[in-house]
């Protein structure tokens, strides 16, 4: 089924004017209500009067993840406080966390956006939903909630964890829709055996997963384990959160809802767009977000697109899943983790060397692992176990409050972890994605 | 007196105590003792040393993590029963043991252990009192 056929499955000349109508309106709306946005277009010398088609969007100056950051808290809001509805906060890297907002506007388009998301991944109305991504903060549990109340399916909102009543919530609600991370999808396996369940018996026929990169061979994995059918969501917090693009059935692509969300893919080194097929770096522009609209946000996601109709009858552009980031960042059973967080509690704890590797695995039916291997501080080198494992513990207690993801802290000697001249490798990632 | 130990940082790898073995043995250092306290993923080798203050410079010429630390050295009966009894006397006086273990060669008909209290200077004067005998550096040097 197809939630919002007018749009979804719209005339491509009719998008784009569509497209440029909207773009016209919300940098309209921005040079009214951002003071952000009023100081960039006045040093790129542009105003709304400039915009007559989608094409023009190029004459806009981009936004990045800096920006929101430099701007905290609410410094890109274009609404008063008293009018923002909710908030979502992800951690920061060194210091400010990324905060986002939505007016009620915003969670109805949220709410739409989600709702033409679960009908792209086969959900009906009347399906019951286990949403097992985290309510709170994090946009994953609540997104997932607002699309599925506003589809009418039945909502189970179970948020992370608890495996052992997740399944059995599974085996006796009869959910047949689940959304959770791809990796906790497999994690639940090794439970649901113990608990003397077969995985291909599982009520669940269709799974939603995302935020964190995942391979077609991890999703044949899941597939076949469970018996049901795996799809891609795509999401970031900056944008709405989940329902940005979404896999339909012939998991040929992920679709995006260009008619709020405009994507452009830039060459990496040009900043001009890629002709389909072509790998950049994926913006957003947010057609008609009020509380935080965005113009040309870069998501350091690196994908490719596709602007062919697909076989399901959407005419909506596709993105490939993403085939790796532009900066160093690493998701971490959905928790985005940057090298330079680590390093900055690094370097307060004395007992160690700023001198660090991350290395990230994950093993068949388990959940993502980050390991730190840090060098121990020559003076703090001690012939007693207790002091240095004490020395682990304090690292690893520091980085999993900061961050908010269990980790694993290996102490190694000085000098082992390899000097580059140019940018050290930081990061050794073992998943197969 | 006490004498010296050195401890070595050894990250879990392949060869990795060949390598402080094969050092120490280029230049001429005898190990008298050694244990090996592990953990998940390093542990830390300890060895007594007929020349420590050589064997920690080239140690860490060689790239390891190394330190040294005072320790004491105990002659010990050599019967069923003889660890216990030193123990024995230790715990009712409050004489805490971190770490322990012997040496490979023997003074006299005694095992010679080796000891790492909290408090080493408690431990030596408790020891002295007691007329225990201390095994010192020139001991072991006249070895």
């Amino acid at each position: 089924m197809i939630w919002n056929e007018k749009f979804e499955c719209m005339d491509r000349e009719d998008l784009k004017n569509i497209q440029a109508e909207r773009l016209q309106e919300i940098v309209a709306y921005m040079e009214k209500n951002s003071s952000f946005y009023r100081k960039k277009f006045s040093q790129a010398g542009i105003t709304s009067k400039d915009i007559k088609s989608i094409e023009d969007i190029s004459k806009l100056p981009l936004t990045v993840k800096e920006d929101l950051r430099d701007n905290y808290p609410f410094g890109l809001f274009c609404l008063p406080l008293k009018d923002v509805a909710e908030i979502h906060v992800s951690s920061g890297t060194t210091g400010n966390p990324t905060v986002v907002g939505y007016a009620k506007e915003d969670i109805e388009l949220w709410s739409e956006v989600m709702a033409r998301t679960l009908c792209c991944a086969g959900a009906m109305p009347g399906d019951m939903l286990q949403n097992a991504y985290g309510y709170g903060l994090f946009t994953g549990g609540l997104g997932l909630h607002y699309g599925a109340l506003k589809m009418g399916m039945t909502i189970l909102p179970c948020s992370s964890g608890q495996t052992k009543r997740q399944l059995k919530l599974m085996q006796d609600f009869k959910p047949r829709v689940l959304s959770c991370t791809p990796s906790y999808s497999l994690y639940m396996v090794d439970e649901a055996r113990e608990m003397g369940i077969d995985p291909r018996q599982s009520s669940w026929q269709i799974g939603v997963f995302g935020a964190e990169p995942w391979s077609d061979s991890m999703r044949s994995e899941i597939e076949g384990i469970w018996n049901m059918l795996a799809t891609d969501i795509y999401g970031l917090s900056e944008i709405i959160g989940p329902g940005v693009a979404q896999e339909c059935q012939y998991k040929c692509g992920l679709h995006i809802y260009s008619d709020v969300f405009y994507p452009e893919v830039l060459d990496r080194q040009t900043g001009e767009p890629v002709v389909d097929g072509q790998e950049g770096e994926l913006v957003f522009t947010t057609l008609t977000k009020k509380a935080i609209p965005l113009l040309r946000y870069k998501t350091r996601d690196i994908v490719s697109i596709d602007h062919s109709p697909c076989k399901c009858g959407r005419t909506s552009p596709r993105i490939s899943k993403v085939r790796g980031r532009t900066d160093d960042m690493i998701i971490i059973r959905g928790i985005n983790v940057f090298p330079s967080q680590i390093e900055h509690i690094l370097l307060k704890i004395e007992e160690t060397e700023p001198h660090y590797q991350l290395v990230v695995d994950r093993k068949s039916g388990k959940l993502d692992d980050l390991e730190i291997r840090v060098e121990v501080a020559e003076k703090f080198f001690s012939d007693e176990i207790k002091k240095l494992r004490y020395i682990e513990e304090k690292i690893k207690k520091e980085i999993e409050s900061i961050l908010g993801v269990f980790v694993k802290v290996t102490l190694v000697e000085p000098r082992s972890i390899a000097r580059s001249e140019g940018k050290a490798k930081r990061v050794i990632d073992k998943r197969q994605v | 007196m006490k004498i010296t130990q050195i401890s070595v940082f050894l990250e879990n790898k392949k060869g990795r105590l060949y390598e402080v073995s094969e050092l120490l043995g280029v230049n001429k250092i005898n190990i008298m003792a050694l244990t090996i306290a592990e953990e998940r993923n390093f542990g830390v080798l300890r060895v007594i040393v007929d020349k420590p203050g050589k064997a920690l410079e080239v140690l860490k010429q060689g790239g390891f993590i190394a330190t040294l630390t005072d320790i004491v050295a105990v002659e010990v009966g050599d019967y069923p029963g003889g660890l216990a009894t030193i123990l024995k006397v230790f715990s009712e006086h409050d004489i805490n043991v971190e770490y322990m273990y012997g040496f490979v060669e023997k003074f006299s008909e005694k095992a010679l252990l080796v000891f790492r209290f909290d408090d080493t200077d408690k431990a030596l004067d408790f020891l002295k009192n007691n007329s225990i005998k201390v095994v010192g550096t020139q001991d072991l040097e006249n070895l």
